[in-house]
Parts: structure tokens; C-alpha cells; sequence
């Protein structure tokens, strides 16, 4: 079974079974708003987009098989068997992509096998609809398509040429909203089924006729339903909303409904495979999950968790080298940057979330690991206004057996304002045992780890150890240095130094005006160096030894941070509106890499990731990524990373995808940020899905198809092996024209006999897919690239081999 | 308009009676509610649902089910009885003891012969309709249970029965039971209880529908005797089911009060496959509905809440209309109150007891708006407990407080109240003229001399009182008579000041005024198609004004007997659009001594002072202008007052008298004050709560 889910500019293919992503579909240049199974072969799939193109995929496979251009963005998508030849598309009214007003035009798709189709017969049916694609559907054996607008149904008869609108009141006399949220018809009757912001469900009948028109209405969500959808056979209707819960009711048995709670974010999308067997729902933190038609999660397909907003830092975990920063609600995410892949949720807060708009819930606001990974110090606090502020520091321990955090101690109210930094020292060997927090009630705390006085059955706890102030100021940030012998606290415009093991107050470091907002420890051979970003765009440095300034530089630092292997120092500065990357050595003033305007916003979350294996770059500007990669937030929510050329020559060939690029240090890292960009900027994007007959997801296709299929189907030995042949040359200089006549053929066999054509196209298909692929890549493909392809062909070559003696 | 010292009188303690049956009949547009004390209402749907007759309950009546044939009204209940009621005398005509115990349900069948009732036994009996009674013509079957429950198939060939946990379908020839349809019980702990089938709906295509106490709706084929669907509604009961005329819609009745709409559609255009399908719920009730009727347009309902609801339906009747509006008729459309305007008493009438009430006093003075300290608290001086088991129907004060009249179905009694410093004795007047029995209003003249009662005769009596002995002076029974079909019961009396005319108004809006010097008719008012809701004579210039269902008014004089200027001119500009859609009618009509152009009315949600000095307001001003001509100068407020003058001020109004000294009587009986009486609604639980 395959899910196709659109996600940025490509249309992802995961296997249901796997959970997997076996390939992207990638073409569009902007962001696909819909993706759609071809009416007619449930092995082809629509998708459209916002640069103006429909393109038709073998999604099987992966390869593009047309691509038609419109012209205009297009918002939606929409076929139905009935109409043959011709797909409904959303566009606005007006050739100004600014306008607000869109329109349903039906395309009539153009017969001719070449690639790239112009679709001109353009035909509009309804006018000045919503963009949302959850407005509008198609009715029961396409005769009909209803589209909602906020307070409005229309329905379109095709036969009749007419349609019909009713009206809902803006508000009911209870305060809640009618406006029209989705829409979906019933596949054998004429029920129209309609979602609306107070939570409603209304089912349409009659809508026929101008005034006898009915409906009746079902209410279980308490906010906008956001997706509705009916199971093929029209005996169930599925709802879901924010409440992350997906309902079931039995049509024409409203009653009666089934529940599966708890599903995670707010759903915003639910799919039905074809035959029924199972549902599919997409949430809002970045997560797809696959449920059997008893209702039953199946399968879920996680990203980077995307939380209301990030409020840690971005954290390594020593032991696993997993990303941790907050997921859902009251957890920690622990994401695994190599694999991509969520690997577990820790639930810090250990309370049931309610899914409520304006209602104050326990968030989690800081996390610490320490250096060896034992420890995990997390810091929750609830209500934003400080007198009601509920606060707990929770320390986890990490358990050898159950290879993850357990809570170990509890500590409610550890301060009474609100903790503004958190840090552990960096012990290189054996235990932690003392953990510094900071906070707005002007004082900072340090914690140590202790054995219970007279209680033998228990472990060690943590208990306040020092209590530490200097002048009534408030501290704001907090650092040990890389030995851990000192303490840096900065109080406003003073830097304080204490050492940890007599809690001294060693010296006082002060840049007056401007408070200190960031503070940093120079680490190996630059130790002794103390580097303070001021509120007063300032970024100093103080050499510990001579107590002095060493130098300062002016610069609005948002973020300042420290490679744990390397001298390096990366600061993100903030100008003009965008972020500026300074990385630099705290000796030295020069910087070792500088890049203007990396993003817009500010940065204000930073890693440094530790490679596994060291690189050995003697490119000057790449040198700092040789010890850690850097990986940063921006505003909008994006991950980011720099990669060195190399890397980023690995990464396109193993990936087959061309970067055409002339940015040397930054690429964004596309696996990861696909989708998690499509869901920030685009909330309204089309994840649709849909599902496919069961494959096993294979490095080469081809030699798959040939493997799977049964020996009784296969055409004669010596047909196929030089078919093989065939496939495995690669010919640069091949004429396009030829694939095309090929897939002209595929496809008139295709349309006059079933079983025969798509046996057929299954074993052309070998030949003529890397050839496809090479055709249309073929002005950016570099000598460097063929000889990687064919290499891997090779590979493949000898592997089915052994296979076949 | 005036500033007036009142009265604001919230201690009538009014208790409607909860609604526990109805019957519509489609061809007279007559809907008769029956009451939980015994009474039944008649409304007439094509008059605005103005509430025309009220036949008075008794203590021992208990009606569980009212049915309509040929424009003869019969009722069961659980004393056993069927009655059949006589709609001109307002009173039961006969009762038949059917001999099954306490009757259930009572339907007729749609040929108007047969009349079924459902027994406590567990019998369907039924009884032959003759011309003038019914007689018993057999059993059915005999099942073990009650019988909740009946409902004849269109062509009256079979008989479905609800009962205990089953449904029963009967042969009506053969009086045998074909099919036994057995409905589910309740889940969960509700099992180990029965299920009642509540009601039942027999369609002419042979569908069986069924309302429980387990909240289902159930869809039957009586064919087959199978279950084709099953609607759960509600957690509670389901009370009452009705059915349109044309079958395609059918409403239920639930404890939560809710009504649920049902309609047959067809699942795919443009095909006859049908299917009943839940669509709307109106949610008009706290309480019980236990009374449902499917009007074609509207859907009616009622129950323990003891509102009658009319909910149009919206896809049957033209949007933002009169006829779409929904109403809920709450009070009476007469007055319980009656007020001794010389002595400020008020005498408050309950279905078994009268109380009569002094109205407090206060010395202070104060602006407009201001709220007087009471120096004298209201004072309840009497009550007056009816004997035997009828209500009463109809009581009056005389205007100097010293007699007090009430009637019941079956007698009249008259009381001599004495006033004086604190002490009341009261003295009832024993020798009543023989004519005096059974009357429908009473009405005393304005010195307290004579007492006019409207008997059920149609005639009206005329009685004199002198200090002790009340003696019969006249009868006038021949007025009526002249006028073909005019049987009907006068409702309206009114007398005029000087003592020189009587007008009295019957429910086929027959004005007449008779002479009281000569005692004989003057003239007869040319009849309005709807009818008189309040009359009143001018004091001074002898003018009759009538106020009818349809929210007109007419002025006639009585002196030229011909309309008068202002009427005339009223009806030619018409009245203002906000005026004909208020949907209460004008209960009272009273007159200011000291300025003869103004004229008092009021209904159950505003109160209105008539200048008819001014012009009347076009269609396009504002009517509720009072506000707006506070603020504005005193120049433009000449030209922008019309003869119109509201006061919203007072809501759920039952009653607002003028005193002689000048000061208004307003009687409120705020909806939160009965709400609180009501038992509590069912349990259910909110969202978020």
C-alpha cells in the first residue's frame, strides 16, 4: 500500500506497512497544494501546485509521466470518473495572484503524448469559491460538485447546467459560528456532509429543490471540524478537529459513533484508502498516522514533532547524539538528525493535555543534559503571569535498562520567579553532581546531588546546596567554564565569577550599559577567555587571567555559542531584519566564516552536533564544520544546517537530486525541512493521501518489478535478458523523442487492455526509466554524476545476478 | 403620554397548567389542548391562534388523549370516561364509561366511524360514532398490558396498538392481532426496565412507526412485521409522535424537550427508494413534550413547560413572514384579573379559589423613573375556596369592591363584601335568579348596581343588586337568536360608564350593544372576519372600540351607528407593519377620564396609549419611538409623535387596570416565577460543565 502525501515541492510515497518513505515524487518549483489518484489508473496520481503546473506521476515508480501547464496557481485539484479527460482546478478569479477571490475551472486535458502539455481549454464552472480545498467536493458519481464558501453551499448539477445555494445565518442564537469549514458528499447517496467552526456537522439532503432543501445536524466536536471524510461505501462518516480525535459515525446511524483519542496534534487532514481498509489522518505536529478501519492506529509516520513553539534550547543528547527540543505538549522530542526520524517523546510534565484553545497548561521551558548524558534537568512552569507562575525542576536520571530518563527527583517551586538559565558543569569523568539554575527572583541556585539522610532504600536525590545573589540584580544566563572550575553569573550589567567548590565570589566583570543577555566560556586552548553578549549590542570578551577586557566589537548577538570540540565560537547577530553568521576563535578577532543575512528573524536557537567522523577539509571556509555541524532555527521554524561542498556532492548523488546551486557552505537540508516548512508557511497546504497495493520499497525498480511478478506472466527468458541489457546502458546521447513514442505505446496499451498494457509498461519500464530521468536532468547532469549512476547500476547488476544463479 | 403612578404587581401567583394532550382539526383549523387540570383550550389556527374558547377543567379529570371527528370534540383520560364536549356551552355534553379502566389513548378512524380507545386491561375497545352520542360497539383482542398507545391505518382495515414492550397490529374486522413487533429495551442499566411504546404512527404504505420510553424512533414494515431502522433520539423517552398530512415528515416528542424531525427522502435523486432520515431538532422546551401536532406548515408542541410552541416550518411557509415567525403562547387570552378601580382591589382568579387583594400605598413623591417606597404593603384580604370539583371559569369584582361574583360550569355565587377599618365580612347571596346557573362571563355595571352575566344560552342576563337581596330584573334572551348559527358563547361584556349601553361580543365576532334602558338591542357592529379580543365604550363620547385577533381596532359610534372618523382612517393608512406582527392580542381596553382622546390597551409583552389626537404612524417610521423623543428637541418631537405610544417596559403582562385616582395597576407574572414552579427538567449532562 503507498500513501502519497504532499510535502513542500514534492509528493512523498511511503509504504503503509513500513511506515517508510520510499521515494519523492519532485518536480513542481512551488509548493503543491494538492496531490489526487487518477480516476481512471489507480497507479497514477495528480498533483498540482502553485507554479502553475499539473503533473501526472507514476508514483509506483516514481517517474514524472507528463507534466501540463496551466498557467495560473492553482489552489486545488478535483476529478471524478465520470468525466473523462477533465480535472477541476482551483484558481483565482483574477490574474493578480493577490486576489481573494478564486474560481473552479474544469481542464480538459490534452491527449498528446509529449511531455510537457500546454492545457488551454480552460472552462470556468463555479466562480469567486474558496481557496481551501476542504470546501469542495464532487458529489455522488461526479453529477454533481458542492462547494462551500464561509456562510454559503453551492451545488453544481452537471446535467442540469444549474445550481443551487443555500444559506446558513452568520450565527446561531447560542454564539456559535456556521461558517462552512469542509465539505465532503456522500460516494452512493445524495448527502452532502458539511463541517463548520463550532463543531457541527450538518448532513445536506434535498438539495434539489430551492426550499425543501433539509439537513440535519450532528455535534461532538467542541471547535472547527477541520477534515471530514466518507468511507468508500459510504457507510461511515469520518470527523476530525482539533481535539486530535478521530470520530466515526455510522451514517444513517448518527448516534452510534466510535472514538480514537489521543491521536497527537490537531487533525487537519483524514484520506480513506479505496477499498475501505484503512484511514490515514495528518496533524498539525507533523505526523501522519495510518489507522485500520476498526479504529485502529496502525502505523505512525512522525517527523520533527512541531510544537506550538520552541521554548528550549536546541539540545544534544550526549549518549544517542539526538536532537531534543520540545514536541508535543509536555514532552521532549528526542529526533534523530542522521536517520530523520523521531525516536522517542520523553513526557516531562506527566499530565494529560487538554486540547483547548486559552487554557493554561504546564509547558515545558528549559532542559539540560549534562555532559556524560546521565542527567536531564527539565523545567516546567505554568501560567505566564508571574504572580500565579507554578514552577518544578524535574531531574532525570538515565536508566541503563531501560535505555531512557526516569524521573528522579521533583523539586515544586525551586524558585520563586520565573528560571531564566539552567546549567550543568562539564565533568569530562565520572558523576555530575551539581547543577546551577538562575532566576528572576534574583537569586541563582545550585543543586547537588546527595544521598538521603536516613532513608537506605532509596537512591541519591538533589537538594538546594547555595543560594547565591549579588546586589539584589536579577540573573539572566549562567555558564561553567570548560573545566568546570568557575562559575560565570551574569546580574545585568555585571558579570559575576564564582568558583564552584568554596562558592566564592571570585571577581566582577562589568560593560556598562546594556545587561548581559548571553554568556560563553572560550573552550581548549581559549579557556581563559569569557565572551558576554550585552543588551547594548555588544559582544565582549575578558581574559580570565589578567581580569581585563581583551576586546570588544559591537554587534547585536543574539545567540552565542560554543563547539564543545573545537575553539571555534559561533554568533548569530541580528541586523537589519535578518541574521548575520559570525564563527570565530575567541583569541582571535578575525573571523573564520562569516555569512550576512542567513535568514530572516532572529536566531535564537543553535546546536552544535559533534560529527561522528571527523572531516578533513582544508578548505579555509569549511574548516569550522570539521569537528561539529551547526544546526539553527529560524523564526519561521525551519532547521537549518551548513554542509561542506562534499557533503553536499554525497548528498545529491545518493539522493539523485540536483542541487543546482551556486551557495557554497549552505544548503537547506532538504529531508528534513520539506515538510516541516510546507506545515509553517502553508497551513492550508494539501497533504492528501491515498494508498496503493503493497510493494516492497527497493533501491532499483526494475529489477523488483521483474522479481515480483509471477513466472507464469513473464515473457521468455531471452526477451527479458536483453530488455536487461538494455536498461543497465546508459546512452547520453539518446534521443528524447524515442522515450516518448515509448510511453505513447505504454500508455494506448494501457487504455485498451488492462493486465497485457501494464504488464508491458512494467518492463519497458527498466529501460527507459533512468533514461527518462537523465532526459529530462540532462543540462544539469555532470560527467561526475553519470559515472556515480552507472555505477550503481553495476552494483545492482551483479546483486540480481547472484540472485538469479 | 403622560406620567402615571403604578402599581407593579408581581403577586399573582398565575400557575398555567401543563399541556398533556392536543388534537388538531385540519378542516376548521381548530387545535384543542388539554391541560392537566382538566381544561381544554380551543385555538383557532386561521385567526391568528387566538385562544377562543376555554372549557374549564375539573379536579377529578385527568385527559390523557383529545381527538377531533367532524368538528366533535371527545377526550379520555384516566377516569375511564369518554367525554364528548359541547363547544357552545363550553361544557362536557356526556361521558360513556367504557369499562377497561383508565384510558390511555382515543383515536378515531380517517372514515370518522369508529373510535378506538386503549384500556388499562388490555383491550382496544371500540365505539360506533352516532349523530347525536357514541355507542359501545366492541373488543378487540385482549392482550395482556396496557394499551399505551393506538393508531388506525389510513384505510381502516388494521389498528396498531403500542403497548409494554411490544407493539400489537389488529385486524379491525376481525378484531384479532396479526403481528406482534417487539421492541428492544434500553442498554445498559435501563434493560431490566420495560420499554413503553409511548405512541405509534400508522402510515398508509404500510409503515408502522414507534416512539419508546428508550428514546428509540423505530421505522416498522406491518407487512412483514419486521424493523426496518432505528433512530435513537434521545437518553430519555420518546412521548409523542405526529405525522403530516402527506406522510413525508413525522415529528417526536422527548423528555429532554427537544422535537426531532423525521422526513422521507429519497436517497438519490430523482428515485422513489424513501427512507426516513433524522434532519431537525427544534429545541423550544425545558420539560416533557408531551403533546405534538404537524400542522402543515408548522409543527405545535407542548408539555410540561406549559408553553404552546408553534415552530414553522421553514421550507413549507414564505421567509420572514408573519406566518414564519415562531410563537410561544404562554398566558391566556383573557384576563384572570379583575380590578375594583374605585377601591384598588384586584381580584386574581386560580381554577379553584379566588384571592382578592388590596394594592399597597405609598406616600412619597418622585420623577419619572423613580421607584416609591411602599408605606403599605399589598394585603391579601380573602379567598374565596370553590366547592365541588368544577373550576371556575369566569369571576368579577364590582368596581366599588363590594361584590365579588364567580361562576363554574354548573353555578354562579355572588358575595357581599363589607370593607370597613380592617374589618371584612363576607356574605354570600343566597337567592340567585333561577337564570343565573351556567355562565361564561360576568361583568358588573360601573355603579355597582347591576350584574351581567353572559349565560350559556347565548343571552345575556341582567341582574340588579341592592344591598342585601339581589333581585332578577331582566333576561334578554332574543338579541342572539336573530342571527343564523350565532349559538356561539359570548366572551367579551363590557358596560359603559354612564350605565346607558352593554356591548357583548361572541367567538364568531358578533358584536351587539344593547340599550340597559330600554333592555333591548340598539345595534349590531358590521362582523369582522376575525375575532374581538377586547371591547370597551368610551365614557364620554360613547364610542365602541373593539381590538381583534388580527391586531386591528375599530371605533364605533353608537350615537350615528355607523364607523367612526378615526376608524375609517385608521383602516385607509392602515396599520403599522411592527403593530400586525406583534403576536399576542390586546387583552384589555380602557379609557383615561381626564384625557378623552387617549385610549388604554395592552397584551402580554407592551402596553400602549392610543392618542388619537395624533396622526398615525407611517409604515416606514420607527413605532417603538418613545426613546427617540426623549433625546430629540421638543419642536421636532411634534412632528415626529404619532398616535402610537409603547411601553415595553413591563414584560409578561396579565393584566394593567386604570384607577380612578389615576394611578395604573400593572399585574406581571415574570416567566422565571413559573419556570421555578415547574419540576425539574431531566438530567443531562452539558459539554464543558
Amino acid at each position: 500500500m503507498f500513501l502519497l502525501c504532499a510535502s513542500g515541492e514534492s509528493v512523498k510515497v511511503f509504504s503503509t506497512a513500513t511506515e517508510e518513505c520510499l521515494h519523492a515524487l519532485q518536480g513542481h518549483t512551488d509548493l503543491i497544494t494538492g496531490v489526487l489518484l487518477r480516476p481512471s489508473n489507480h497507479l497514477q496520481a495528480y498533483s498540482c501546485s502553485l507554479d502553475g503546473t499539473v503533473r501526472l506521476w507514476d508514483f509506483t515508480d516514481g517517474i514524472l509521466i507528463r507534466t501540463y501547464s496551466i498557467g495560473y496557481p492553482i489552489y486545488g485539484i478535483y476529478a471524478s470518473a465520470k468525466h473523462e479527460g477533465v480535472i477541476f482546478i482551483i484558481t483565482p478569479m483574477h490574474t493578480d495572484t493577490n486576489s481573494e477571490l478564486f474560481q473552479l475551472v474544469a481542464v480538459h486535458l490534452p491527449q498528446c503524448g509529449e511531455q510537457l502539455v500546454e492545457a488551454k481549454e480552460l472552462s470556468a464552472v463555479l466562480s469567486n469559491i474558496s481557496s481551501n480545498p476542504a470546501a469542495s467536493a464532487f458529489g455522488r458519481e461526479g453529477q454533481y460538485i458542492v462547494s462551500a464558501k464561509p456562510l454559503q453551499l453551492e451545488v453544481y448539477f452537471f446535467k442540469k447546467h444549474k445550481s443551487y445555494s443555500f444559506f446558513l445565518k452568520k450565527d446561531n442564537q447560542k454564539g456559535g459560528k456556521n461558517t462552512f469549514t469542509c465539505i465532503t458528499c456522500h460516494p452512493t447517496e445524495d448527502c452532502i456532509a458539511s463541517g463548520h467552526e463550532d463543531g457541527k456537522i450538518r448532513l445536506w439532503r434535498n438539495f434539489n429543490h430551492r426550499k425543501e432543501y433539509t439537513y440535519s445536524t450532528l455535534h461532538w466536536h467542541h471547535s472547527a471540524v477541520s477534515s471530514l471524510r466518507f468511507t468508500p461505501e459510504g457507510t461511515n462518516l469520518l470527523s476530525g478537529g482539533v481535539e486530535s480525535v478521530l470520530v466515526q459515525w455510522r451514517y444513517n446511524q448518527e448516534s452510534q459513533r466510535d472514538f480514537l483519542p489521543r491521536l497527537g496534534g490537531a487533525i487537519t487532514h483524514i484520506s480513506v484508502s479505496p477499498d475501505g481498509a484503512l484511514f490515514c489522518t495528518s496533524h498539525s505536529d507533523n505526523k501522519i498516522t495510518i489507522i485500520q478501519s476498526c479504529v485502529k492506529v496502525s502505523a505512525v509516520i512522525q517527523g520533527l514533532v512541531k510544537g506550538d513553539r520552541i521554548r528550549t534550547d536546541l539540545m544534544i543528547e550526549p549518549r544517542s547524539k539526538a536532537l531534543v527540543l520540545n514536541g508535543k505538549p509536555g514532552h521532549l522530542q528526542f529526533y534523530s538528525l542522521q536517520r530523520d526520524k523521531l525516536l522517542y517523546n520523553l513526557d516531562i510534565v506527566q499530565q494529560e493535555y487538554i486540547h483547548e484553545s486559552g487554557l493554561e497548561q504546564f509547558e515545558v521551558v528549559m532542559a539540560a543534559f549534562d555532559a556524560s548524558g546521565s542527567w536531564l534537568a527539565t523545567v516546567e512552569e505554568r501560567k505566564q503571569k508571574a504572580p500565579e507562575l507554578e514552577l518544578n525542576l524535574k531531574l532525570w536520571a538515565f536508566d541503563d535498562q531501560k535505555q531512557s530518563f526516569v524521573l528522579n527527583t521533583t523539586i515544586s517551586a525551586p524558585h520563586e520567579g520565573r528560571i531564566t538559565a539552567l546549567c550543568f558543569p562539564h565533568v569530562s569523568d565520572g558523576q555530575t553532581t551539581m547543577l546551577v539554575s538562575t532566576s528572576r527572583d534574583g537569586h541563582f541556585k545550585a543543586w547537588q546531588l546527595a544521598a538521603p539522610a536516613h532513608t537506605e532504600d532509596e537512591g541519591p536525590s538533589w537538594s538546594c546546596d547555595f543560594l547565591g545573589a549579588y546586589h539584589s540584580l536579577v540573573p539572566e544566563c549562567c555558564c561553567f567554564s570548560a573545566d568546570s572550575s568557575l562559575l560565570a553569573v551574569g546580574f545585568q550589567e555585571v558579570v559575576t565569577v564564582w568558583t564552584p567548590a568554596s562558592w566564592e565570589l571570585l571577581t566582577t566583570l562589568s560593560q556598562p550599559p546594556g545587561a548581559v543577555r548571553d554568556l560563553c566560556f572560550g573552550r581548549l586552548s581559549c579557556s581563559k577567555y569569557l565572551l558576554g553578549a550585552t543588551t547594548s549590542r555588544l559582544l565582549c570578551c575578558w581574559n580570565l587571567l589578567t581580569c581585563s577586557l581583551e576586546w570588544v566589537t559591537s554587534m547585536d548577538v543574539s545567540l552565542l555559542l560554543a563547539d564543545p570540540l573545537s575553539e571555534n565560537m559561533a554568533a548569530f547577530c541580528f541586523e537589519a531584519g535578518s541574521t548575520d553568521l559570525f564563527v570565530f576563535k575567541p583569541g582571535e578577532p578575525r573571523p573564520l566564516f562569516s555569512h550576512k543575512a542567513l535568514c530572516s528573524g532572529r536566531v535564537t536557537h543553535a546546536v552544535f552536533v559533534p560529527r561522528e567522523v571527523m572531516l578533513e577539509s582544508c578548505d579555509e571556509a569549511s574548516q569550522w564544520l570539521n569537528c561539529s555541524h551547526l544546526y539553527f532555527l529560524t523564526q519561521s521554524m525551519d532547521l537549518l544546517t551548513f554542509i561542506t561542498k562534499a557533503e553536499e556532492d554525497k548528498l545529491t548523488a545518493s539522493s539523485k537530486q540536483l542541487v543546482v546551486s551556486d551557495d557554497v557552505a549552505m544548503t537547506p537540508f532538504h529531508l528534513l525541512l520539506g515538510k516541516h516548512r510546507d506545515q509553517l508557511e502553508n497551513p492550508q497546504a494539501e497533504s492528501r493521501l491515498s494508498v496503493e497495493p503493497i510493494r516492497q520499497p527497493s533501491s532499483s525498480a526494475g529489477i523488483n518489478e521483474l522479481l515480483q511478478m509471477p513466472a507464469h506472466v513473464l515473457p521468455s527468458a531471452s526477451f527479458l535478458c536483453s530488455m536487461f541489457v538494455q536498461s543497465l546502458l546508459i546512452s547520453v546521447n539518446k534521443p528524447s523523442e524515442q522515450n516518448k513514442e515509448k510511453e505513447e505505446e505504454m500508455e494506448s496499451e494501457k487504455e485498451e487492455e488492462d493486465s497485457d498494457g501494464e504488464m508491458e509498461s512494467r518492463i519497458s519500464r527498466p529501460e527507459h526509466m533512468p533514461s527518462g530521468e537523465s532526459g529530462c536532468a540532462a543540462p544539469a547532469l555532470t560527467k561526475e554524476e553519470v559515472r556515480e549512476l552507472r555505477r550503481l547500476k553495476k552494483l545492482d547488476h551483479s546483486w540480481m545476478k547472484g540472485l538469479l544463479d | 403620554m403622560g406620567e402615571f403612578v403604578v402599581h407593579r404587581v408581581r403577586f399573582f401567583d398565575y400557575m398555567p397548567s401543563a399541556i398533556r394532550a392536543m388534537a388538531f382539526n385540519g378542516s376548521t383549523q381548530r387545535l384543542a389542548v388539554a391541560r392537566g387540570d382538566g381544561a381544554v383550550e380551543i385555538f383557532n389556527f386561521a385567526d391568528n391562534y387566538f385562544q377562543e374558547k376555554v372549557i374549564p377543567g375539573r379536579s377529578d379529570r385527568a385527559i390523557e388523549a383529545l381527538c377531533w371527528v367532524r368538528g366533535r370534540l371527545f377526550s379520555a383520560g384516566l377516569s375511564g370516561e369518554i367525554i364528548e364536549y359541547d363547544l357552545e356551552k363550553l361544557r362536557p355534553r356526556y361521558s360513556v364509561e367504557a369499562y377497561g379502566g383508565p384510558i390511555w389513548t382515543i383515536s378515531s378512524n380517517s372514515q370518522e366511524t369508529l373510535l378506538g380507545v386503549g384500556c388499562e386491561d388490555g383491550t382496544v375497545k371500540m365505539f360506533e360514532i352516532l349523530e347525536e352520542r357514541i355507542q359501545f360497539q366492541r373488543n378487540l383482542d385482549r392482550q395482556k398490558g396496557r394499551i399505551i398507545s393506538l393508531s388506525w391505518h389510513p384505510s381502516g382495515a388494521q389498528i396498531a396498538a403500542g403497548m409494554i414492550d411490544m407493539i400489537r397490529i389488529f385486524d379491525a374486522e376481525t378484531g384479532h392481532a396479526t403481528h406482534r413487533l417487539l421492541v428492544e429495551r434500553g442498554v445498559g442499566t435501563t434493560r431490566n426496565t420495560e420499554v413503553v411504546v409511548w405512541s405509534v404512527a400508522f402510515l398508509s404504505n404500510d409503515t408502522v412507526i414507534s416512539g419508546d420510553s428508550a428514546g428509540k424512533v423505530q421505522i416498522w414494515d406491518a407487512v412483514t412485521g419486521t424493523l426496518i431502522r432505528n433512530h435513537l433520539i434521545t437518553k430519555w423517552d420518546v412521548l409523542g409522535l405526529a405525522v403530516s398530512q402527506d406522510e413525508s415528515s413525522v415529528i417526536a416528542g422527548t423528555s429532554e424537550g427537544t422535537v426531532v424531525q423525521f422526513q422521507a427522502l429519497a436517497s438519490t435523486m430523482g428515485q422513489e427508494n424513501n427512507q426516513w432520515v433524522r434532519t431537525r431538532t427544534f429545541k423550544n422546551h425545558t420539560h416533557d413534550v408531551r403533546a405534538l401536532v404537524h400542522t402543515d406548515t408548522a409543527v405545535v408542541s407542548g408539555g410540561m413547560d406549559t408553553q404552546l410552541v408553534v415552530r414553522p416550518l421553514l421550507d413549507k411557509v414564505e421567509k420572514n413572514t408573519q406566518e414564519s415567525a415562531l410563537r410561544k403562547i404562554l398566558f391566556p387570552h383573557k384576563s384572570l384579573v379583575c380590578c375594583a378601580r374605585k377601591a384598588g382591589l384586584l381580584l386574581f382568579q386560580f381554577p379553584d379559589h379566588l384571592e382578592l387583594w388590596r394594592l399597597g400605598e405609598s406616600s412619597a413623591k418622585g420623577q419619572a423613573g423613580d421607584r416609591l417606597p411602599v408605606m403599605k404593603n399589598p394585603e391579601k384580604l380573602i379567598q374565596l375556596q370553590n366547592k365541588g370539583e368544577d373550576h371556575i371559569c369566569c369571576s368579577a369584582v364590582s368596581p366599588c369592591g363590594s361584590w365579588v361574583a364567580f361562576s363554574t360550569v354548573s353555578s354562579v355565587r355572588l358575595y357581599k363584601l363589607q370593607l370597613s377599618n380592617g374589618n371584612i365580612s363576607i356574605k354570600k347571596v343566597s337567592k340567585l335568579p333561577k337564570e343565573l346557573h351556567s355562565v361564561h362571563q360576568l361583568c358588573f355595571s360601573s355603579d355597582s348596581s347591576r350584574l351581567f352575566a353572559s349565560s350559556a344560552q347565548a343571552s345575556v342576563v341582567v341582574a340588579s343588586l341592592d344591598q342585601l337581596q339581589c333581585k332578577h330584573l331582566h333576561t334578554a334572551f332574543s338579541a342572539f337568536l336573530s342571527f343564523p348559527g350565532s349559538s356561539q358563547p359570548i366572551h367579551l361584556l363590557s358596560a359603559s360608564e354612564n350605565g346607558n349601553w352593554l356591548a357583548a361580543a361572541n367567538t364568531d365576532g358578533q358584536i351587539h350593544v344593547f340599550n340597559l334602558h330600554k333592555l333591548k338591542l340598539h345595534c349590531t357592529l358590521p362582523v369582522y372576519s376575525s375575532c374581538p379580543t377586547a371591547i370597551a365604550i368610551h365614557p364620554t363620547t360613547g364610542h365602541l372600540l373593539s381590538a381583534h385577533a388580527d391586531q386591528q381596532i375599530f371605533e364605533f359610534s353608537l350615537k350615528l351607528k355607523e364607523y367612526t372618523a378615526w376608524s375609517r382612517s385608521l383602516q385607509r393608512e392602515g396599520l403599522h407593519p411592527l403593530w400586525l406582527q406583534r403576536d399576542t392580542p390586546i387583552t384589555h381596553i380602557a379609557f383615561n377620564r381626564n384625557k378623552p382622546a387617549h385610549v388604554f390597551l395592552h397584551d402580554a409583552f407592551m402596553f400602549c396609549i392610543i392618542d388619537q389626537s395624533l396622526p398615525l404612524p407611517q409604515a416606514r417610521k420607527k413605532l417603538y419611538n418613545q426613546m427617540d423623543l426623549k433625546t430629540i428637541s421638543p419642536q421636532k418631537r411634534m412632528q415626529e409623535s404619532h398616535a402610537f405610544k409603547i411601553c415595553k417596559m413591563f414584560q409578561h403582562l396579565l393584566s394593567i387596570h386604570l384607577l380612578d385616582d389615576s394611578s395604573l395597576v400593572v399585574v406581571e407574572r415574570p416567566l422565571a416565577d413559573i419556570v421555578s414552579q415547574l419540576p425539574p427538567p431531566v438530567r443531562q449532562k452539558k459539554f464543558a460543565t
